[in-house]
């Protein structure tokens, strides 16, 4: 039920409480009384209809970025391991 | 999209599991095995899915806990809201709910009867129902976890804005860190870790949980429900293990912040107070709900038609308690996908699509 996803916001009402989202090509209003502020091409998550965060490009970069080093670290510790042998 | 597929790439997820059964054999020399608690029904479901828990260490147990609101959602509750459907008052609700038996039937069985059971994929839709029907009475099921308060909470300002005098809320919210503590201070049940959720923590933010771990000393990792969000979230909890230190690690930080949604806390504090909360299959915590606050009574559902919430009487034979709990895993029970399956549910884990029930019968079978 918490399940929400990122979504890419289309248009902002001219009073800044609702928006047009696109998630995969289907688009939807969502309630933007959580997250004042939000412009048009920022991605917003969406439960129940509302927008509840706003999501951090930057950050998810960065994590993505994280998780190939760990990844890189690793596989080459396997290959040392398999080398060793 | 990037931000969802980039998470699920399944070659860095073989390294990570891999780095994850290093740090596993360093904690096997240490103790028997590794319990880590998914508090959350998304994470569940994301697991269940994604079949993590095969990839994964054998000493390394991951178990379900009560974060599926459905499942959580007490017998007498559906029982009060059948009562006022066979009132001729109108019940809006997220479709889960309707499927989670009562004492005795549950409310899809009094809507084939003829009562007015809405259902809403948003809580702004029972605006509308209320608008359309000005000389009937909406109630609508105001469930959920701190993710699905916010948005139900709005319903409050908004119907006061519009003066929209006939609809109220039947609440049964519930709090998560409350629920961490009352789950590690049960000594039947032993947790080393709790992944934390995702979105609730994207609304109370990171911090929120400082106060638990610091009592307690768990480790708590909030991820996200992508498989390397999850499998991360492992690591970071192995690593903090290995490392024997306890903190609160913020691994969606880019959804959740360290304060949260101060916007949806402020929502949260005008219009709710503190109150203890019943959870099936685990009983009354003290403190883990909110309720509508005095002055804003006119919008509580049991001020308006005099009513109370008691306690249920959900089939005995059902363990959903135990699954709940992390006591039992779902197999485990005898009504499991005997006399219980999602077509015809005994347990509220079974109706959920969140449930862990529902999440091993459709997944791990």
């Amino acid at each position: 039920m918490c399940l929400a996803v990122p979504m890419e916001i289309v248009s902002v009402s001219d009073d800044g409480t609702a928006a047009l989202v696109n998630m995969d090509g289907t688009q939807c209003s969502v309630d933007l009384s959580l997250t004042p502020g939000i412009q048009e091409g920022d991605f917003v998550v969406v439960h129940a209809g509302f927008a509840i965060e706003k999501l951090d490009r930057d950050e998810a970069e960065v994590r993505l970025q994280l998780f190939e080093e760990l990844a890189q670290t690793q596989r080459e510790e396997i290959a040392r391991r398999n080398g060793g042998e | 999209m990037r931000y969802l597929d980039g998470f699920r790439n399944p070659d860095t997820a073989a390294a990570l599991v891999s780095h994850i059964s290093d740090l596993a054999a360093i904690l096997a020399q240490r103790r028997e095995s590794i319990n880590i608690m998914e508090v959350c029904g998304s994470h569940t479901m994301a697991i269940a899915r994604f079949a993590l828990r095969e990839l994964l260490p054998e000493n390394l147990r991951l178990t379900s806990g009560p974060g599926c609101p459905v499942c959580v959602t007490d017998a007498g509750y559906i029982d009060a809201a059948i009562a006022l459907a066979k009132e001729g008052h109108i019940i809006a609700s997220f479709g889960d709910l309707l499927h989670v038996p009562g004492s005795g039937n549950t409310l899809a069985q009094c809507r084939s009867e003829g009562a007015a059971i809405e259902i809403c994929a948003s809580p702004t839709q029972a605006l509308e129902i209320a608008r359309q029907n000005p000389k009937r009475q909406i109630v609508f099921l105001a469930i959920g976890f701190e993710t699905s308060i916010a948005p139900v909470t709005t319903l409050i300002p908004s119907a006061s804005k519009e003066n929209i005098e006939n609809l109220s809320l039947l609440t049964a919210f519930k709090l998560v860190p409350p629920a961490l503590k009352a789950l590690s201070s049960d000594p039947e049940i032993k947790i080393d870790a709790f992944l934390c959720p995702a979105h609730v923590s994207a609304i109370i933010g990171a911090q929120a949980y400082e106060p638990f771990v610091n009592e307690h000393h768990i480790p708590c990792v909030i991820a996200g429900f992508e498989p390397l969000d999850i499998l991360y979230g492992i690591e970071g909890i192995l690593r903090q293990l290995v490392a024997e230190k306890a903190f609160v690690e913020n691994q969606y930080s880019r959804v959740v912040r360290a304060e949260g949604n101060r916007v949806a806390q402020e929502i949260i504090a005008k219009y709710l107070q503190a109150a203890d909360a019943s959870w099936r299959g685990i009983g009354i915590i003290p403190e883990s709900g909110l309720k509508i606050a005095a002055a804003y009574s006119k919008y509580d559902s049991t001020a308006r038609f005099g009513i109370e919430i008691r306690v249920g009487h959900p089939n005995p034979a059902c363990r959903c308690g135990d699954v709940l709990k992390g006591k039992i895993i779902p197999p485990e029970c005898t009504l499991f996908a005997k006399a219980c399956t999602p077509a015809h549910p005994v347990g509220p884990c079974m109706v959920s699509g969140e449930g862990s029930c529902s999440a091993y019968h459709k997944y791990s079978r």
